[in-house]
């Protein structure tokens, strides 16, 4: 059964936890974000190096 | 027939791979860890340890994927070595920020279990302070990526120190055998199988799953991404120089 009651040991758990969530949020949101922008990158140049061609 | 690394060293075909795979594995990550979660939450309590036992289920996994990530890191590191392979390279650079988390999140989870059950945040013991180096090993790794602007030069450098920092492995595993430790004993792998009982076993590997596949999906994402950047840093030059 589902207990969400952890008594004394309450604020150990909920911060591993959310500081957990926290850091999986962070290197999710830090890739995408590393990969989208050279994806955007390496295609304007590539759109500039054709328009040069 | 190409062989799975061989098939994966061409930039085009790894680009086509992980366009698909990254999503499968985060996908995957997001089922094993709802999954692993619900089961970890609704097992009852440790006879000794309380509630405090449902911090194993997101230290553990962090704690095998710190290592996990480095041995990718040094496998990697040394193709890139031996092969000069920018693929490989590309491949140990974007290992080595996922394993700092992982290792940071290995510590920190650790500390707050510690807290609890042995009185205090922090102690000198060979585990801790094994994988605290090994955390220094992943920082120290992309400290020197960033401080050296030559590709070549730095990815040299950083697979060497990346292949040292190896030794530090076997140390990990094994300190809680070769010293006395207050952290507890290998317990999954112990001899005559697993020292744990079903009821949290079963949550443990299904998060450990979990991170596995999260650690895959990520690092798909960021060697992507490193492909992009030398792309456009390739692209950059040729138009300087036209």
């Amino acid at each position: 059964m589902l207990d969400l009651e952890f008594g004394k040991y309450e604020g150990f758990i909920w911060a591993a936890y959310g500081i957990s969530a926290l850091v999986f949020v962070l290197l999710t949101v830090a890739s995408l974000r590393f990969s989208a922008h050279w994806k955007r990158q390496a295609e304007q140049l590539k759109a500039q190096e054709d328009a040069r061609s | 027939m190409i062989s799975a690394p061989a098939f994966l060293s061409n930039p085009e075909r790894f680009m086509a791979f992980s366009r698909w795979a990254a999503p499968l594995f985060g996908a995957t990550a997001v089922l094993l860890a709802v999954t692993g979660l619900w089961l970890g939450f609704t097992a009852p309590e440790d006879y000794q340890q309380g509630d405090t036992v449902r911090i194993m289920f997101i230290h553990v996994p962090a704690a095998w994927l710190s290592m996990f990530a480095y041995i990718c890191l040094g496998i990697a590191s040394f193709l890139s070595l031996v092969f000069r392979h920018a693929l490989a390279d590309a491949a140990a650079k974007s290992a080595a920020p996922l394993g700092a988390g992982f290792t940071a999140l290995a510590l920190v989870t650790g500390s707050l279990w510690g807290r609890p059950m042995w009185g205090t945040w922090w102690v000198w013991d060979a585990r801790l302070t094994s994988v605290l180096v090994l955390f220094l090993f992943y920082l120290a790794y992309m400290a020197l990526r960033s401080a050296l602007d030559d590709e070549a030069k730095a990815a040299r450098a950083c697979a060497i120190l990346a292949l040292v920092g190896l030794v530090n492995l076997p140390v990990v595993h094994w300190s809680v055998n070769w010293w006395n430790s207050l952290h507890q004993g290998v317990t999954v792998f112990a001899k005559g199988g697993p020292k744990m009982a079903p009821v949290f076993l079963v949550p443990l590997l299904l998060m450990v799953l979990a991170y596995m596949a999260a650690f895959g999906a990520l690092w798909l994402v960021r060697i992507r991404g490193e492909v992009w950047r030398r792309r456009a840093d390739a692209a950059l030059s040729r138009l300087a120089r036209t």
